[in-house]
């Protein structure tokens, strides 16, 4: 089981791994995180498999909706991998 | 050295990614060059075992001179490199050799060959080709006495012309010509590309006619249809509407096939296959539009893997010239920046370009009723010289047809 803060890191790799320019440091975890990078559906799409294959969680595509900031991702991450 | 894109008149070697001997096949990637729109993998054209490479890393060429030597048929490397040196000399023998790294095919011939040049015996497709890299037919002519100039003949000697002064190596470049992975580009090549762009849509502007239509789609269907496939299956096999929307304009342009292909010479030349050009922007700035091939005929889970690698690999900087020369019609979907329509400008020589705006749910008249619904708006610019409104309209009447029938797209 993950902590909270590995979560996290697998979301900034996930965010360099389409935006490498992304300083993860100054990002704004509480910020919708499209305003913050230039990210599009493919891009988003690739974080999700990079997260599935680093965290072995599938988010289904009903759950979008819940992914939009850094620190709303880790909190949906670490339900699913909490709820087993 | 091909031309990988419109305005392209050089282009230099990256690095080679054969050696001689080596056998090649038809579209393998021989070698990287770097253009104003990056660095891009070449394919051969023809397959055949490489007999000499002429160009050097670093070196800066024009475009149709030969890049490598290959040897063909019943030829020997050896044979083939020795009557290959010999056309460096000034007066060169007819070779049998052709060069191995060939330009795309040249396009349909023009109509009208140039007056100056016409009492010379030439192929449409040599003329055009002597036009565009600025060979005199007439000096050309002289060598074969008896034989019509041929297009080989026009680029071996636009390639002997430019081999005298670009000899000495250019120093090496500041920044590394093999990208990385993912990274952003440049400045240089920023301030480059930029230069690119505004070329070819100064010229867009310049010389084609724009018409422009816009209409809405309701997308309740193909959205619903969309979510019900994408739930049966894990993220990596998911289907984005930008795919289906990539599909339904490679069918409609089926019952309006003047809008896809190329408009040169003063002739429209139908496109072979519908090669869409998906525009993507660069990380940093800057846009490319490579071709996504056949994409009418793509089962919708390939067309999806097949843009996804295309739209990294722009971004990547490894796209194949042909990805960058063949597409037939381009779409650009700014769905996910916000806005709700584009207007797009045409990529020359192209005819018409599709623009998507994002996806908004509002108030939509179904039947009787007022219901939310998720709509979009797609948008045509077209080439007047080529199409009219009645026919850009049929275009996007299909377009909503085919879009209101999402299964029949899978």
């Amino acid at each position: 089981m993950p902590t909270r803060e590995e979560v996290r890191q697998a979301v900034f790799d996930a965010i360099r791994s389409v935006a490498p320019e992304t300083d993860t440091a100054t990002l704004r975890g509480d910020r919708p995180l499209r305003e913050q990078v230039e990210i599009d559906s493919f891009d988003f799409m690739r974080m999700l498999v990079f997260l599935h294959e680093r965290l072995g969680v599938d988010v289904p595509e009903g759950a979008y909706g819940q992914l939009a900031t850094v620190e709303a991702t880790v909190d949906y991450l670490l339900g699913r991998l909490t709820a087993g | 050295m091909p031309t990988l894109g419109a305005d392209m008149t050089r282009g230099t070697l990256v690095e080679w990614h054969v050696k001689p001997g080596d056998a090649v096949a038809k579209g393998q990637v021989v070698c990287t060059v770097e253009t104003d729109k990056g660095a891009v993998e070449v394919e051969c054209w023809e397959p055949g075992t490489v007999a000499r490479l002429v160009a050097e890393p670093m070196q800066s060429l024009e475009v149709g001179a030969p890049l490598a030597f290959l040897a063909q048929g019943g030829e020997t490397v050896a044979d083939v490199a020795k009557a290959t040196e010999r056309m460096a000399a000034p007066a060169p023998s007819a070779a049998a050799a052709q060069p191995a790294v060939t330009p795309a095919p040249a396009p349909a011939p023009p109509s009208a060959p140039p007056p100056p040049e016409a009492h010379v015996r030439a192929s449409p497709a040599a003329r055009r080709r002597a036009e565009e890299l600025g060979i005199a037919l007439a000096t050309v002519a002289q060598r074969k006495p008896g034989h019509a100039v041929s297009i080989a003949d026009v680029e071996r000697a636009a390639a002997e012309r430019t081999a005298a002064p670009s000899s000495a190596p250019s120093s090496a470049p500041s920044s590394a010509g093999a990208p990385a992975a993912a990274a952003s580009i440049p400045a240089d090549r920023q301030v480059a590309m930029r230069h690119a762009i505004a070329s070819a849509m100064a010229r867009s502007k310049r010389e084609i006619p724009h018409y422009y239509l816009g209409t809405e789609i309701l997308l309740e269907r193909a959205s619903a249809w969309l979510e019900t496939r994408n739930a049966g299956v894990g993220v990596a096999d998911r289907v984005l509407l930008a795919a289906v929307q990539v599909k339904a304009v490679a069918r409609a342009v089926h019952e309006t096939p003047e809008l896809n292909g190329f408009y040169r010479d003063g002739t429209f030349i139908p496109g072979s296959g519908v090669h869409v050009g998906i525009a993507v922007a660069l990380r940093g700035g800057g846009l490319i539009a490579p071709a996504l091939h056949e994409a009418d005929t793509l089962p919708l889970a390939e067309l999806m893997r097949r843009m996804a690698d295309l739209i990294e690999r722009a971004r990547r900087e490894r796209l194949r010239g042909a990805e960058l020369t063949d597409a037939t019609i381009t779409i650009t979907n700014l769905g996910d920046l916000g806005v709700e329509t584009v207007f797009g400008v045409i990529s020359p020589p192209q005819v018409a370009l599709v623009g998507f705006g994002r996806v908004v749910r509002k108030p939509a008249v179904v039947g009787d009723a007022v219901v939310a619904a998720r709509v979009v708006h797609a948008t045509l610019s077209a080439d007047h010289r080529v199409s009219d409104g009645m026919r850009g309209a049929r275009f996007l009447a299909a377009l909503d047809r085919l879009l209101q029938s999402p299964e029949a797209l899978a």
